[in-house]
């Protein structure tokens, strides 16, 4: 019982902290609507994805969506760096909680925020961009987010766990950011790539998000929504086991 | 109070960090209801002792009980009994006070029916009601720290851990403090457990204390009775061409230091016995007696000095702020 009041705990506090810095919300949607309006328009009017019988802003948009919860859950989770320089990280950890809950009341936390992101720019799509939603899309699309929330936000806080200083989160976007989303398919049909491109694609689990969501808000399907689940949620379950493990073990 | 079983008890508790060793065999018994203090410079070992003492840190040797409870093997029973004041700060400053104080109640599982009228009382003491509704951004360092310490109060420990309580607080503030800690002390009934480098405030609050330096416990007494044990007053003459070694065959000049023109004694009771050094000194410019502070304990069982305020800024001083953040 103390354990789930304490999840609580940890979850209201970002959710506390999320909603006191509107600057934040609104920064974390100002470069997905950039990537829509200038990226999106610019290169939509020379490349033409007709043959998916849709618009190259509508193309990326699912894109986006997973561009966006990569970004923020990453970096999210690469805060704990920060909370270790103070001694906030501290009075957490000398509560009476088990490591394991800290670790989910962090993730439930980032997750929250990121669908928050999600919601907003999913009204956003439907208002400006003619993104074509329907109950059974958005939902969709939420189960698709979420674990891929949960799969990155862990994947930030195992990182956070193990770096010791904030210097090397350049490192991080470079190495770890960068190639996820671009060998997404987030950006461009991904069935014509070179064999030696498309692997790193098929490799790649951002890659079945992005499909999964093209598929529930616009039908165009490469890999089949089952196995995109499939290997969403081996995903999620693997980095939230490590997670655990990370946040287990680490010093402060 | 010998009889009771203490409270916390270590034995050869022991830190390593690769070659260095931040705490040494360190054997201390802490009983219920005081004010237990351990001073000494930082870098001493205190911040790892207490991070040991509270679970965070496993020891590389030795054993500590905490309320009864191994902290290797319990520490979440533990971690329940104990409550937590950190050197930095640890709160949110995005949430008010209040929420600060909410969210460490869920934390430790304070009965939900109780955590209202709790955050009332522990506001009330430390005289933060009225702010309880402002973001923490807006407090003070003194007000901050204060409502650190209500928070760990919170869940009622029966031990308060505070890790160098009024560390950067102006001296307004940390008199405030001070007499915070006391009221918790006498109205609460918590043992405290707190770090200081600050003689006066070792002096003022602690009912016993630890000198350590270099991980290793050099003294443990009452201030008074650790004041008592350099044996007398301490007299500062200055003076040119003294003649020592008449002063030192006076029974009573228990220990003799020189440095340049200046002449540092031990005397027992200074007051009767001062004229008659004064006599048989020789010329002397100034002099001053006074008893003995913790300052000088400090300096005699480590051979030098901790300078708190540190107008001269001697290596020393200097090596202990470059290792402040």
């Amino acid at each position: 019982m103390s354990e789930l009041t304490g999840l609580y705990a940890l979850w209201y506090r970002e959710l506390k902290v999320f909603s006191r810095e509107p600057s934040r919300i609104v920064s974390s949607l100002i470069q997905p609507l950039m990537w829509l309006l200038i990226y999106g328009t610019g290169l939509g009017s020379i490349v033409s994805v007709s043959s998916t019988g849709t618009s190259y802003q509508s193309f990326i948009f699912p894109g986006i969506l997973a561009m966006t919860v990569l970004f923020g859950s990453l970096f999210f989770g690469l805060y704990v760096i920060l909370d270790k320089r103070v001694d906030f990280l501290k009075e957490v950890l000398v509560a009476p909680l088990n490591r394991s809950t800290i670790f989910f009341g962090k993730v439930l936390g980032g997750s929250t925020d990121g669908l928050i992101q999600i919601v907003l720019l999913m009204i956003l799509g439907a208002l400006f961009f003619g993104i074509p939603l329907s109950f059974y899309s958005v939902f969709m699309s939420f189960l698709i987010v979420i674990l891929l929330l949960v799969s990155i936000t862990s994947l930030g806080l195992t990182i956070g766990a193990i770096m010791e200083s904030p210097e090397g989160f350049g490192l991080i976007t470079s190495f770890v950011i960068f190639p996820l989303f671009f060998l997404s398919g987030a950006l461009f049909p991904v069935d014509k790539l070179p064999a030696w491109l498309h692997v790193f694609v098929v490799i790649n689990p951002v890659s079945y998000a992005v499909d999964g969501l093209r598929t529930v808000i616009l039908g165009i399907s490469g890999f089949g929504l089952a196995l995109d689940f499939m290997v969403l949620i081996v995903f999620a379950v693997v980095m939230v086991l490590i997670g655990t493990a990370a946040f287990k073990r680490m010093k402060i | 109070m010998e009889n009771i079983k203490p409270i916390i008890e270590t034995k050869n508790l022991t830190k390593r960090f690769d070659k260095l060793i931040a705490v040494n065999n360190l054997n201390i018994s802490i009983h219920e209801g005081e004010i237990f203090g351990l001073l000494g410079p930082n870098g001493a070992g205190k911040t790892t002792t207490l991070s040991m003492l509270a679970t965070l840190l496993p020891p590389s040797e030795g054993s500590a009980f905490v309320h009864g409870f191994d902290v290797e093997k319990e520490p979440s029973k533990v971690r329940h009994s104990i409550g937590f004041v950190f050197q930095d700060p640890s709160s949110d400053d995005l949430l008010t006070g209040r929420e600060n104080l909410y969210l460490h109640a869920l934390m430790y599982g304070v009965e939900m029916h109780d955590i209202n009228q709790k955050m009332d009382d522990v506001l009330k003491l430390v005289d933060l009601t009225d702010r309880q509704n402002e973001r923490m951004k807006r407090y003070s360092g003194g007000m901050r720290r204060r409502l650190e310490l209500a928070r760990g109060l919170l869940h009622e420990p029966k031990i308060l851990f505070l890790d160098e309580p009024t560390l950067g607080l102006d001296p307004q503030s940390r008199e405030h403090i001070w007499s915070y800690i006391k009221k918790l002390s006498t109205e609460r009934k918590v043992t405290i457990i707190l770090t200081t480098h600050y003689m006066e405030e070792a002096d003022q609050l602690c009912d016993r204390l630890a000198i350590i330096d270099h991980g290793k416990i050099v003294a443990l007494d009452t201030p008074a009775k650790l004041k008592k044990s350099l044996g007398g007053d301490v007299v500062t003459l200055r003076t040119k061409d003294p003649d020592l070694v008449a002063v030192k065959k006076l029974h009573y000049v228990l220990d003799l230091k020189q440095e340049g023109d200046q002449v540092m004694l031990t005397v027992d009771n200074a007051g009767t016995h001062l004229q008659e050094i004064l006599k048989k000194i020789g010329n002397v410019e100034s002099v001053e007696s006074r008893s003995p502070t913790l300052n000088d304990v400090f300096l005699h069982f480590t051979g030098r000095e901790i300078r708190d305020h540190g107008s001269e800024g001697g290596t020393f001083e200097r090596m202990i702020t470059s290792r402040r953040k």
